[in-house]
C-alpha cells in the first residue's frame, strides 16, 4: 500500500525520531510512505499570523502537488502541518471561486479533495487493524496520552469526536499492552506558539501538564506532535526548576511506543535522541519480553 | 362579466425597493376583466383598506386581488375589508409578491415582471371564484390542559373558575412539575412548595377539574371547538379510591435503589412510590420497569400481601379513554441539559459537578439533605462553590444559541442561599453578563453581590478537573486585564441550558402544531399572538414554548385560560368554508360521483360518509359520497383520490387551480 507522505520541517530536524519510528512502524506493517516531491513549508505558526493569502497558498501548494503526483491519500504526521493543510482544504472546499483563484496562482489545477490523515487517524485506521497479532512486547507501562491542542481542534475542521476528551491514543496504546491513565491535561496547550518569544510561558504551561501526569503516576507520556514533544522533553530542566522537583518521566512519540511493542529495534525508533533519559524503561520493555519468549 | 379591482401594496420598502409597483399597477389595468388598479404604500393600513372599500362600491367590483404579503399574514384583514364593503370575502384573493418575490430577488425588471405574473394568476383565479358562506359548528365547552406544572395549574384553575370543565393530563404520578422541586423562589425567597402545593390541592378538589395523573395523550383529532382526544391512563397498579396512602407498601418495598427523579438522582426511591410527600394526588403507583413482580415474572408481591386496604392490583392494564373537548392548553414544560453534556467540565464523571436543579434539591427543606448544602460525593459541606452561568446556553458551539433566561436569577439565588446557610463559605459566579430584567430582579442580584459577598467573575470556564480531592476550575476574568483564573472548588454548580422536552417533537405532531428548530412549541405570532398556536383551539402556556420563569409561566397560563374562555363564550363557532364538496347537480342522481367511496378510507378526519339518493317513492337510486363540512379540514386528499373529479375544495376547485397555473406565461 502506497500513501503520500508530507514530513514537513520538524520531521527532518528536531523530530527526526518521529520520522524514523513512523516509517519503521509503517514499513513493518507493509505500508510504504512515499514522500511527495518538491514539497514546501506549510507556513505553520508564522504565515497565518502575518499574511492570510500566504497562509492559504503554502498549504494549498502541498495539496495541489500531492494531487498532481497521483496521490489520493496524504499522511501529515506533524500536528501543526496537519492543522494548516486541513484548514486550507476546508477553506478551498467551501469556496469554489477561491479554489479556482488558488489553482490559477499555483498554475496547478486541483480539486483539493485528497483524503488527509493526521497521525492519529492514520494509526487508528491504517495501522491498528494490522498490528493485533504482531505485538511482541507488551508495553506494561502506565501511559498519559497527551494530545495537545492542534490534533483535535478546531472541531469543525478536524471532525474529531469527543474533542474535549479524545480517546484514540488510549485505544491504540491499550492494544499495545500499555495502561492508559485517566488524567486532566490531555488537551491542554503546551505553549508551542510562544516557545521562541516567551519560553518562560511555554515552560510554565508544560510544567503543569507534566505535573499532572506525575501526580497520576504516569510512567511515560505519549505524544503525536513535534512541538508538544520538544516542549515536554527539551524544556525539562526549566520545568524541574519551576517545580523544584525532578520529574524524569520520558516523553515518547506514540509511534516509538508502537514500534517497541512491535519489537522493532530501539535504534531504528530513534529512542536515543531524547533529552530525558529513557534507557531503563526501554530496556525493561525489551528485556521483559526476552524472559517471556526466549525465542 | 368580471369587474376586478387590483391593489398593489409597497409594504413600505419591503416590496417597493425591488418591485416597480407603479408599473405593475399600470400593466394590471390592461388585463381583461380588471376594471380598477392602484398601488399604495401600506394597503393594510386604515387608508389602504378604505381605498379597497371605496373602489368596491364605486366601481361595483365583483372580485378583488391584493398583491402584497403572504395570505398567512393579511388575508383575513383584506377579506374583512371586502366584506365590510358588501363583497363576499371569498371573492378576495391575495397575490404574494413579498415572500415569493420581492424578498428573494434583487431589484430589476425581471422581479417586477414576476410580481406581475403572480398577480395575473390570481386575477384569473378570482374570475372563477364563487361566493362562499361560513360554516357554523357547535363548541364543546371542556378544555384539556396538557401538563400539571405551574403553567398548567394556573390555566386549569382559571378555566375551571370561569365555570367550564377541565381535563388535566399529567404524565407523572403527581402534578406540580419543576416548581414543586424548587427550594426558594427569586426574588422574594418565598418557599416554592409553600406557594404551589395549595394550588395543587385546589386543582385536585375543584369540582370542574378532572385530574388524570400518570396519563398521556395518545392522539388528538378534530378541530377547534370539537376535539376528540384519546388519553392513555397508565396502569397505576394501585386503586387510588381504596388506597389510604398509609405508607406500608413503600416502606416495605424491597427494591430501594432506584434513583429518585424528584430528587434528581440525589436519593433513592422504591418501586412502589409517591414521588414526594406533598404529592397530589397523594397515592402511590408501581413503577413497572423496576418492580420485581413485573421484572422477574411474578416473584415478590410484598406490597400486595401487606396492604391493609387491599388496594394493590398487579393485573390492571393501561386503559385508553376517549374524551371530547373544545380547546387544548399545552403546558408540557421543559427539561435541562445534564452535566454529561459537558466533557470539558467532566462528562458527568465528577459527582460534585452538579446542575442547577440538583442544587435546588440540596437547598430544599424537603430535599435529600433536608436543606443543608452537602456535596454528593462525601456529604461534606463545601467550603468553596463555583457557579457557572450559561453552561451550554448562548453557545453556538453547543448548538444552543438562545439564552435560557432564568439562570442568571437562579444562580444569584443559589449563591445567596449558600451564603445564608453557610456564612464562611466562598461562592464564585462565572457569568457572560447578568440578565436580571424582571420586577425586583436586578436589586436581588445586587444584594447577592453586595450584601452576601458573592464573588462575580465576568468570564467563562474552559475546563474543570480534579486534583488532590479539589475541583480545579480554570477560567478567565475578562474584567481584570483578561487574566486566567483558577479556583479550587469543593463543588461546582452548572446552570445548564433549558431545552425542550425530549418528546416535544412527537407531542407537537400529535397535536398538529408547529415547533422551532430547538423543538420548543411555536406560537402563532411572536408578538401579537403569543399564546395561540397556528392550529385553532390549541394554546400554549409555560416553558414548552421558550424558557420562562414562574411569573411568566403563570401569566401565560392565565392568558391561555382567557383565550379558552373567550372561545367558550360562544355557543357556536364560525369556520372557514374551504371544505370539500361532492359535485351535485339537479336532479340529484346526476351527480358525477359513481359511489366508489375510495374517498372514505383516505380521509384523515373521517369526514366522508355514504349517502343514498332516493327517488320520491323512497327507493334508492344512487349511492354517492357525502362530505360533512363540519369535520372536513379541506386537506384535499379526497380530491386527489377521486377517480372522476367529482370532489372539489370550495375556493380551491380544480378549475380555479388549473386556471391559475395555466395563466402563467412561461
Amino acid at each position: 500500500m502506497n500513501i503520500g507522505f508530507y514530513p514537513g520541517c520538524s520531521l527532518t530536524g528536531t523530530s527526526k525520531e518521529y520520522n524514523e519510528s513512523l516509517v519503521a512502524v509503517a514499513t513493518s506493517c507493509g505500508i510504504t510512505l512515499q514522500e511527495i516531491g518538491e514539497w514546501n513549508c506549510c507556513g505553520a505558526s508564522s504565515a497565518h499570523a502575518l499574511n492570510h493569502e500566504l497562509a492559504l497558498l503554502l498549504p494549498s501548494r502541498i495539496l495541489a502537488l500531492a494531487e498532481q503526483q497521483g496521490f489520493t491519500e496524504l499522511l501529515i504526521p506533524c500536528a501543526a502541518c496537519y492543522s494548516r493543510i486541513a484548514t486550507a482544504q476546508h477553506q478551498l472546499l467551501q469556496d469554489a471561486k477561491l479554489l479556482a483563484e488558488v489553482s490559477e496562482i499555483l498554475k496547478i489545477k486541483f480539486t483539493a479533495t485528497i483524503k488527509l490523515f493526521n497521525p492519529l487517524k492514520f494509526l487508528s485506521e491504517k495501522i491498528l487493524p494490522l498490528i493485533e497479532d504482531k505485538i511482541k512486547n507488551k508495553l506494561n507501562l502506565k501511559v498519559s496520552c497527551y494530545y495537545g491542542c492542534l490534533l483535535v481542534r478546531p472541531p469543525q475542521i478536524m471532525k474529531t469526536e469527543r474533542f474535549e476528551d479524545p480517546v484514540v491514543m488510549e485505544n491504540i496504546l491499550a492494544k499495545c499492552g500499555a495502561y492508559p491513565i485517566d488524567w486532566n491535561f490531555k488537551t491542554e496547550c503546551c505553549g508551542a506558539s510562544l516557545s521562541i518569544a516567551r519560553g518562560d510561558i511555554s515552560s510554565k504551561l508544560s510544567m503543569r501538564i507534566l505535573r499532572d501526569a506525575a501526580d497520576k503516576k504516569a510512567e511515560v507520556v505519549a505524544v503525536a506532535c513535534p512541538m508538544c514533544h520538544s516542549n515536554l522533553d527539551m524544556r525539562r530542566p526549566d520545568i524541574n526548576s519551576l517545580l523544584t522537583a525532578k520529574i524524569d518521566i520520558p516523553v515518547l512519540f506514540i509511534t516509538q511506543l508502537i514500534g517497541m511493542a512491535l519489537g522493532i529495534p530501539a535504534e531504528k525508533l530513534g529512542l536515543h535522541r531524547h533529552f530525558v533519559k529513557n534507557d531503563k524503561m526501554v530496556s525493561n520493555v525489551y528485556s521483559q519480553n526476552k524472559v517471556e519468549c526466549p525465542a | 362579466m368580471s369587474r376586478i379591482g387590483v391593489f398593489i401594496c409597497h409594504c413600505g420598502e419591503n416590496i417597493a425597493s425591488t418591485v416597480d409597483c407603479e408599473s405593475v399597477a399600470k400593466s394590471a389595468s390592461e388585463i381583461p376583466g380588471v376594471s380598477f388598479s392602484i398601488d399604495y404604500k401600506y394597503m393594510c393600513s386604515d387608508p389602504g383598506q378604505s381605498k379597497i372599500k371605496n373602489a368596491i362600491i364605486e366601481h361595483k367590483l365583483n372580485g378583488v386581488v391584493v398583491a402584497a404579503c403572504s395570505p398567512r399574514m393579511h388575508e383575513p384583514t383584506f377579506r374583512k375589508a371586502c366584506a365590510e364593503a358588501g363583497l363576499n370575502p371569498y371573492l378576495c384573493e391575495m397575490a404574494n409578491i413579498r415572500e415569493h418575490c420581492s424578498w428573494v430577488h434583487p431589484k430589476g425588471e425581471e422581479t417586477t415582471f414576476k410580481a406581475f405574473e403572480i398577480l395575473r394568476m390570481l386575477v384569473e383565479k378570482v374570475k372563477r371564484n364563487t361566493k362562499l358562506l361560513p360554516i357554523k359548528v357547535p363548541v364543546t365547552k371542556t378544555a384539556i390542559v396538557l401538563g400539571g406544572g405551574v403553567a398548567g395549574i394556573q390555566a386549569a384553575l382559571d378555566i375551571a373558575n370561569a365555570g367550564h370543565k377541565v381535563l388535566m393530563i399529567e404524565k407523572d404520578p403527581s402534578i406540580g412539575g419543576h416548581m414543586a422541586m424548587l427550594s426558594e423562589t427569586f426574588p422574594t425567597l418565598d418557599c416554592s412548595q409553600c406557594i404551589l402545593t395549595p394550588r395543587m390541592v385546589e386543582v385536585a378538589q375543584h369540582p370542574n377539574i378532572t385530574l388524570y395523573n400518570y396519563a398521556e395523550l395518545e392522539s388528538l383529532d378534530g378541530f377547534i371547538g370539537n376535539f376528540k382526544a384519546r388519553i392513555r391512563l397508565k396502569a397505576k397498579s394501585v386503586d387510588p379510591k381504596i388506597c389510604t396512602a398509609c405508607g406500608v407498601c413503600w416502606s416495605k418495598c424491597p427494591v430501594k435503589k432506584i434513583p429518585d427523579e424528584f430528587n434528581t438522582g440525589l436519593s433513592k426511591r422504591t418501586a412502589i412510590y409517591v414521588p414526594f410527600p406533598q404529592a397530589v394526588p397523594n397515592k402511590p403507583v408501581i413503577d413497572r420497569t423496576q418492580c420485581t413482580y413485573f421484572v422477574k415474572n411474578g416473584k415478590c408481591g410484598v406490597c400486595k400481601k401487606l396492604c391493609p386496604a387491599s388496594a394493590i392490583d398487579f393485573e390492571t392494564k393501561d386503559e385508553i379513554i376517549e374524551v371530547n373537548a373544545g380547546a387544548v392548553v399545552v403546558a408540557t414544560g421543559f427539561e435541562i441539559k445534564h452535566t454529561d453534556f459537558f466533557p470539558e467540565y467532566g462528562y458527568g464523571r465528577y459527582k460534585d459537578v452538579i446542575d442547577g436543579l440538583q442544587f435546588e434539591r440540596l437547598a430544599s427543606a424537603s430535599g435529600p439533605t433536608l436543606g443543608e448544602i452537602k456535596r454528593p460525593s462525601d456529604g461534606k459541606v463545601p467550603e468553596t462553590i463555583v457557579f457557572i452561568a450559561c453552561a451550554g446556553s448562548r453557545d453556538k458551539a453547543k448548538g444552543i444559541e438562545y439564552c435560557s433566561k432564568i439562570c442568571c436569577m437562579y444562580t444569584a439565588k443559589h449563591a445567596m442561599l449558600y451564603k445564608h446557610k453557610f456564612h464562611e463559605g466562598k461562592a464564585y459566579v462565572f457569568y457572560i453578563d447578568i440578565r436580571a430584567n424582571g420586577k425586583n430582579y436586578d436589586e436581588f442580584v445586587r444584594r447577592t453581590i453586595e450584601e452576601d459577598d458573592v464573588n462575580y467573575i465576568r468570564g467563562r470556564v474552559s475546563r474543570i478537573y480534579e486534583s488532590n480531592g479539589k475541583l480545579i476550575v480554570k477560567g478567565v476574568d475578562t474584567l481584570l486585564n483578561a487574566q486566567p483564573v483558577e479556583i479550587e472548588a469543593d463543588m461546582v454548580v452548572l446552570a445548564t441550558a433549558i431545552v425542550a422536552n425530549a418528546d416535544s417533537e412527537s407531542v407537537a405532531q400529535k397535536l398538529h402544531i408547529g415547533y422551532d428548530k430547538h423543538h420548543f412549541l411555536s406560537e402563532a405570532h411572536p408578538k401579537l399572538r403569543p399564546v395561540e398556536t397556528n392550529t385553532g383551539g390549541i394554546f400554549l402556556a409555560g416553558a414548552c414554548q421558550a424558557p420562562k420563569d414562574i411569573p411568566e409561566s403563570v401569566s401565560q397560563g392565565s392568558a391561555a385560560a382567557s383565550k379558552v374562555t373567550i372561545l367558550f363564550s360562544n355557543d357556536e363557532l364560525t369556520r372557514e368554508p374551504q371544505v370539500a364538496f361532492v359535485n351535485r347537480t339537479f336532479p340529484p342522481q346526476y351527480s358525477s360521483c359513481t359511489g366508489c367511496l375510495l374517498c372514505i378510507p383516505v380521509c384523515p378526519y373521517k369526514a366522508i360518509e355514504k349517502e343514498e339518493i332516493k327517488n320520491r317513492n323512497g327507493e334508492v337510486v344512487k349511492t354517492v359520497a357525502y362530505v360533512n363540512g363540519g369535520l372536513c379540514q379541506g386537506c384535499g386528499t379526497c380530491v386527489a383520490f377521486c377517480r372522476n373529479k367529482s370532489i372539489d375544495i370550495q375556493g380551491f376547485t380544480n378549475e380555479q387551480m388549473f386556471t391559475e397555473v395555466m395563466a402563467l406565461n412561461f
